[in-house]
Parts: structure tokens; sequence; C-alpha cells
């Protein structure tokens, strides 16, 4: 069918390369690269002689211009007096927290709700079936704004639900004392360290004795001993050396203390329950694609239900579960931008303000699509790694 | 909400890299002519300013401008589509060309007119930052309000002194960020925030939608200088033309007795008062030298009446909101209201 260029015949015939396929392909692949960068070449120049027409300004050097707004939650040291650059790092975070706390509580929903949906139960999978649904059929921003307008409903700063008189909740948000830390208190830091690493290391070599010798060792008791026991007497020991600031009634509103305001709340528990009741569809699939072999086999073993659930059938699920798993982190990390519509104060929120207040959109778009890409191709790396550890390995 | 603005951003950018001119380098009346229609930007709701009446129109004291406008560009003052834009969407609306002209409580700064690539046209109000409050908050004075929790409307000037405010003064505050005025109402009336602070006409207009609007008072402070006024894109010397005599023949009207009532009687023949023959197009050229017809400017008065019908009609002493004319009478009147002269 096609003729090849003759073997070992001294190379390349430029006369005959258009009947050669493989020459052909490689005119065709270096005209379409020209193609696109002759558009995107032209795209660049056309929108730098429009800017320069419309007397607008280009470039970054706008994110070191003073900023001149508040940003009221933020996990940066952060003033009106900043740059925009800084109000784009701190939103950047705002963002990246809101992400990655709707991550793991939409995680714990999802398996929760995809087991309880499996249940014998049968009111409880009907709840679950009914939850599911109306969750995943209503549009998140309308979830949203739910929940932010049920925050706005709690009880007001002055009939503030107070826990001790140290942590407080109100319409304005959650506040919590928040730790002040003296000299000394690095020495308990180091001891929960040590103790986490303690427990790692008992929990490998309690695997491995269980592994050889069948016995079991209750390494959950052992590592809280290790983790909080120790620490907290080092802590007594030498003289607790740990203050708290806590919130405290003042005139208008709580002051001191850590407050975690109601907007991330709200936009938290709407992208994890939205996500957490996709997520439970894929648990649900999941486990379902498992066997029922599988368990009868486990319960022929004398393996309890819960047991049976997490070492039988939840670690083979999971091969199944984790693929699709990331696309719903990703679009609960997109998804987040909704934030605007309360005013949490993401990167788009933050970036629109930026954009209004110095006109430079082409730019503060540019950023936005620069961080969700990175953001993005971030998630998935670590969920393909994640999936490669997990993945079947053939002995 | 966020995917419109988002969409407008886009729109500016798209608008920015496609191929052909800059928006702003077109002849907008032509295109206004095309079009059959004028796209005119306002609030998404703000009463007194831009609100639905019973019948579902568009009408307020920014309205009336683009009524006005629309008369006398296109001799009918409802071929206008009305665009709904928030604080944060109205730039990029007007920059990638989905509006002609924006005219929604806007201030005129140095920033938006010369970096933003904006033309502010003139001031139709002259307005200041001001705060409401709850009047069992036991306060007189936007000073005390020191860890206070704040509602403000992003992507506005109001963002912008408010944190100079409470920096000059030494005392701190939680902003609460809102898109729209209806928004920061409800997390105003849910005790999401102490106080709102806005431009005091917005104030005034916000504090009629209260259930109980005396159970709250605006501080006697006036923070900053707001000189609100419709605005065009830059580079249409003469779109910006018409816009800015537009206005500015409201004002005139008002000056020389010109009303929605007599307008039409005026402009029939020449009468003994130079200025007004001029402006109504019995005498001279004035319209033809904008690119319009004669009759322009008495389309335009005749559209909703000259600035203090306007005003009265909409904002006034006499309206919901009960604002005095206070800078915006005439400067005969002892306000700063000053048209230049018709020649
Ligand atoms: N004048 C200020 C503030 C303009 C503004 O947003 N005003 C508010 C309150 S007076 C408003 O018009 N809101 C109506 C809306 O939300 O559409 C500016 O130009 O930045």
């Amino acid at each position: 069918m096609t003729e090849r260029a003759p073997p070992g015949g001294g190379g390349f015939d430029i006369s005959r390369a258009w009947t050669d396929e493989r020459a052909r392909g490689v005119i065709f692949q270096i005209l379409i690269v020209l193609g696109v960068a002759g558009l995107a070449a032209f795209i660049v120049m056309n929108t730098i002689t429009n800017l320069r027409e419309a007397g607008l300004s280009s470039g970054y050097g706008f994110l070191f211009d003073t900023a001149n707004f508040d940003i009221n939650q933020r996990l940066l040291d952060y003033a009106s007096t900043s740059t925009y650059g800084q109000a784009f790092v701190v939103g950047a975070l705002n963002t990246v927290l809101v992400a990655v706390m709707g991550i793991i509580a939409a995680t714990v929903i999802g398996f929760v709700a995809g087991v309880l949906r499996l249940s014998n139960n049968f009111l409880v999978s009907r709840i679950v079936v009914v939850w599911v649904e109306f969750t995943r059929n209503v549009p998140v921003l309308l979830q949203i704004i739910f929940w932010w307008l049920i925050m706005l409903a709690l009880p007001r700063v002055k009939d503030s639900i107070s826990i001790g008189d140290a942590a407080f909740l109100n319409n304005r948000g959650i506040f919590l004392p928040s730790p002040i830390f003296e000299d000394g208190s690095a020495i308990v830091l180091a001891m929960i360290l040590v103790g986490v690493v303690a427990t790692i290391l008992v929990g490998r070599w309690a695997r491995k004795r269980q592994e050889e010798t069948g016995r079991t060792f209750p390494v959950g008791w052992v590592g809280l001993g290790l983790i909080v026991g120790i620490p907290v007497i080092v802590y007594f020991a030498i003289g607790q050396p740990l203050d708290f600031d806590l919130p405290e009634k003042k005139r208008f509103n709580l002051k001191g203390g850590f407050n975690i305001t109601p907007e991330l709340i709200a936009l938290w528990l709407a992208l994890s329950t939205y996500t957490g009741a996709f997520i439970s569809e894929i648990v649900r699939g999941g486990i379902l694609s498992v066997s029922k072999g599988q368990t009868e086999a486990s319960g022929a073993l004398g393996l309890r239900r819960g047991l049976t659930m997490r070492k039988i059938i939840l670690p083979q699920a999971l091969r199944v579960i984790i693929p699709p798993m990331t696309s719903q982190y990703l679009n609960l990390t997109k998804n987040s931008s909704l934030a605007v519509a309360i005013g949490y104060q993401d990167i788009v929120s933050i970036g629109d303000t930026i954009l209004n207040q110095s006109g430079q959109a082409l730019e503060v778009i540019s950023l936005y699509m620069a961080f969700y890409l990175v953001l993005s191709l971030l998630t998935s790396a670590f969920m393909n790694w994640y999936n490669k550890r997990i993945a079947l390995v053939e002995r | 909400m966020s995917f419109k603005k988002i969409a407008g951003a886009i729109a500016v950018a798209g608008a920015l890299v496609a191929t052909g001119a800059v928006p702003g380098q077109a002849a907008t009346l032509d295109d206004v002519k095309a079009a059959g229609t004028l796209k005119c930007g306002i609030n998404t709701g703000l009463p007194g300013f831009a609100y639905t009446d019973d019948a579902g129109n568009w009408t307020g004291f920014d309205v009336a401008y683009c009524r006005a406008l629309a008369a006398g560009v296109l001799g009918d003052a409802n071929a206008i589509s009305f665009v709904n834009l928030t604080g944060k969407t109205r730039f990029p609306a007007l920059a990638s060309g989905e509006i002609d002209v924006l005219s929604r409580n806007t201030t005129w700064t140095y920033s938006r007119d010369v970096d933003l690539g904006f033309t502010f046209i003139g001031v139709s109000y002259y307005d200041g930052q001001g705060f409401i409050g709850r009047t069992a908050l036991g306060i007189s004075s936007a000073t005390e309000l020191d860890g206070a929790s704040v509602c403000i409307q992003t992507g506005t000037t109001t963002e912008l002194n408010l944190a100079d405010f409470f920096r000059v003064n030494g005392i701190t505050y939680e902003p609460v960020p809102i898109e729209t005025n209806a928004e920061a109402r409800a997390a105003y009336e849910a005790e999401r925030c102490d106080v709102y602070t806005t431009d005091a006409s917005g104030l005034a207009a916000t504090k009629t939608t209260f259930d109980d609007p005396s159970a709250h008072m605006v501080f006697p402070e006036i923070v900053s200088k707001e000189p609100l006024g419709p605005l065009v894109r830059q580079g249409d010397d003469q779109w910006a033309d018409i816009a800015r005599w537009t206005l500015n023949a409201l004002i005139t009207a008002e000056e020389l007795g010109v009303t929605q009532a007599n307008v039409a009687e005026m402009a029939a023949a020449a009468g003994d008062h130079p200025e007004i023959n001029r402006m109504l197009g019995t005498e001279g050229s004035l319209g033809e030298m904008l690119g319009l017809d004669a009759d322009w400017a008495a389309r335009a008065i005749a559209a909703e009446g000259n600035y203090a019908e306007i005003f009265d009609r909409y904002i006034g002493p006499d309206s919901p909101l009960g604002l005095g004319r206070g800078l915006n009478a005439l400067y005969t009147d002892g306000g700063i209201l000053y048209s230049p002269p018709f020649r």
C-alpha cells in the first residue's frame, strides 16, 4: 500500500517525501506546530497592539502596587498597605484552605454515606438515597447560599452559644482560644513529633509480627499514649509552658482567639456535602464491584462484618474508587470559586477586586488560570501516585 | 454572580485579543443608531436610583439619564436595553463594549479616568461615603467603631476609603465583603455586620427598605468625596461629547426654566432667550456639530424633565429617600451644579 523509503538507500529523498508515510507525518506535524505558534504569536501581538491603542497598560508590574483594601480571612499577615501580589497570595491560600478542608470532609462523608447506602437496614439506606439524590441534584451555588443563610440565622453576638466561656458560636462564626507558645513549649511540640514517629515504627513492627505470628498488637492505644499521653505529662512536668488567648466579648464583637468566619464554614459545608454525595456513589460502585464471594469467604473464616469491610472489601474497592475520585477533588477545588457569592475571600473574590481596582483584566485572568492549572496538576499527580501505590501488586 | 463577572472579564480579554479595532475606537454613535437601542449599564437595584416600577420597567435617577440620552440620540426614550451590573462587573462591561454608557452611582476617580481607560462625562450627583448602624448600638460617631464588623460592596471606592478611614483613625474592623446592595442589606439585617457603609445617597436608599427605618441611624461622618456620574469608553470623543452635553442640557434646562411641560412649546419656535434657542435648536446649529439633529436636546429634556424634575421625582425631599439638594443645587442656589454654556 504505502511505499517505504528504500532501506539503507542513502537516507532521505526529498522527491519521495510526499509518498513516504513517515516523512509525510513529520511534515504535517511541523506545519501544525508552525500554524499553532503563528496563531499564538498573532494573538499576543494583536492583544498588545489593542491594549496600547486603548491606552491600557499591561504587564505584571501592578502586583507591586499597594492594595488599599482589607481582607477578613487570612492565613498570612496582610494589611491594606500590603501589595496586590500579597493579596493574591492570601486569596490563593484561602482557596487551598477550603479545598483541602473540603476534600477531607467530602471523602469522609462520601465513604460513610457510600457504606451506609449498602446497609441492610432499610431505613438507613433509604435515608441515604434520598439525601444523595437531593444533594447531587441541587445546584451547588444554591447550597452554598443555603448554608450561608443558615449561618446568618445563628444567634447574634450578644447571645453567642459558648462552651465554658472559651469557645463561642454565633452568626459571625466560630471563635476558639488560640495558643500562645511560651518558653519550653518547643519541647512539648518535639515530644508530639517523637510520639508520631514512634507510633509509625511501632505500627510497622506490629504489622510484621502479625504477619509472622498472627498475634495482634493494640497499636491504637499505644499510639495514643505516645502522641498524647507522654507530651501531656511533659507539659505538666515543665510547668505548663502554653497559654491560651481566649475570645472575649467586646462592644461589637468577640475579640482575640481564633475566628473561623461563617462564610468559610458555609462554603466548606456546601462543597463537602455536595461532592460527598457524588463520592458516596463512587464508593458504592466500588464496593459492589468486589465479588460477593469475598464477603462470604471472609464470613466463613469468622471475620466480623466491620473487619470484613475494612480489611477485605475496601482495599479491593479502592482500586475502583480512586481514579474517579481525582475528578471529584478537582471539581470541588474549582467549585470553590463560587465563594464570591457569599463573600468568602478566595483567589477569585480577591482577584476580581484587584481586577476591578487595577483594571488589569488579562493579567488577573491569566493568574487565575495558572493557579488553578497548577493546583489541579498537583492534585492529579498526588492521586496518580496514590493510585499506583494501592494498585494490585502481582506476586 | 461570579460567572457573570468572569464572563465580563473574559469578554474584555476576548475583545482585546480578537482581531479588529478596540471597542473605544469605534464610532459608538453609529453603532447605537444601527442597533436602534442604547445599551445602558445600571445598578442591580437601588431604590431611587435604578429600580423597577409596578409595570416592571426600570426607573430612577440613574435610569432617567439613560432615557434622556436615548431620546436625544434615537428619538425614543424607551429604546434602551438595560444591563444590570455590580460594582465589579460594571467596568469590564463598559470596556468590552457590552454597554455604551454606564450610569450606575459611579465615582469619578483619577485611576478610573486615567488608568482604566474611561471618560467621565460629568457629575450628576455630588456624594460622600457614610455609615449606617442600629441606634441600639448606642454610638454617635463612626470613630467609635473600633472592633466592629463592617459590610461593604466589593469593587467600589467604598472598599478603599473604608480601609483608609480605619487606618487613619487607628482603629480595627472586620470587613465583610458583599457583591450587591441587596446582599449587603441581608447581611446587615441579619447582624452579620454592625454597620453598612456606602455612598450617603445609597444609605438613604437602603434605609427605605428596612422594616423599621427609625431603628437605624446614619452617622454624621462623611469620609470621602464621591462625585457620581455617567461614563463612557475613552477614545470616542464624539460619543463622550454627546453623553456630556446631554447631562449639561438637563442641568441648563433647570437653570433656564425649561421643563418637561413647556419644552415642546419652547422648541417649536425661537423665543427671546438666545441660549434656550441655541440649546433647543431653534437658532444656530449646535445639534449638527454633535452629529445629531437640531431637536436632540429638546427630546432629551422631554424624556423625564430637567435635572430638578428628575431629582425631585426619584430622590428629592418628597420622595421616599428624602434627600435634600445640598451640594447638588444649582450654583445660583448655593450648590455647585454648574453647566458650561450652550454656545
Ligand atoms: N460610588 C462608589 C460605590 C458605588 C456602589 O456600588 N454603590 C452601591 C450602593 S450606593 C450600589 O449602587 N449598589 C447597587 C447594586 O448593588 O447594584 C463607586 O463608584 O465605587
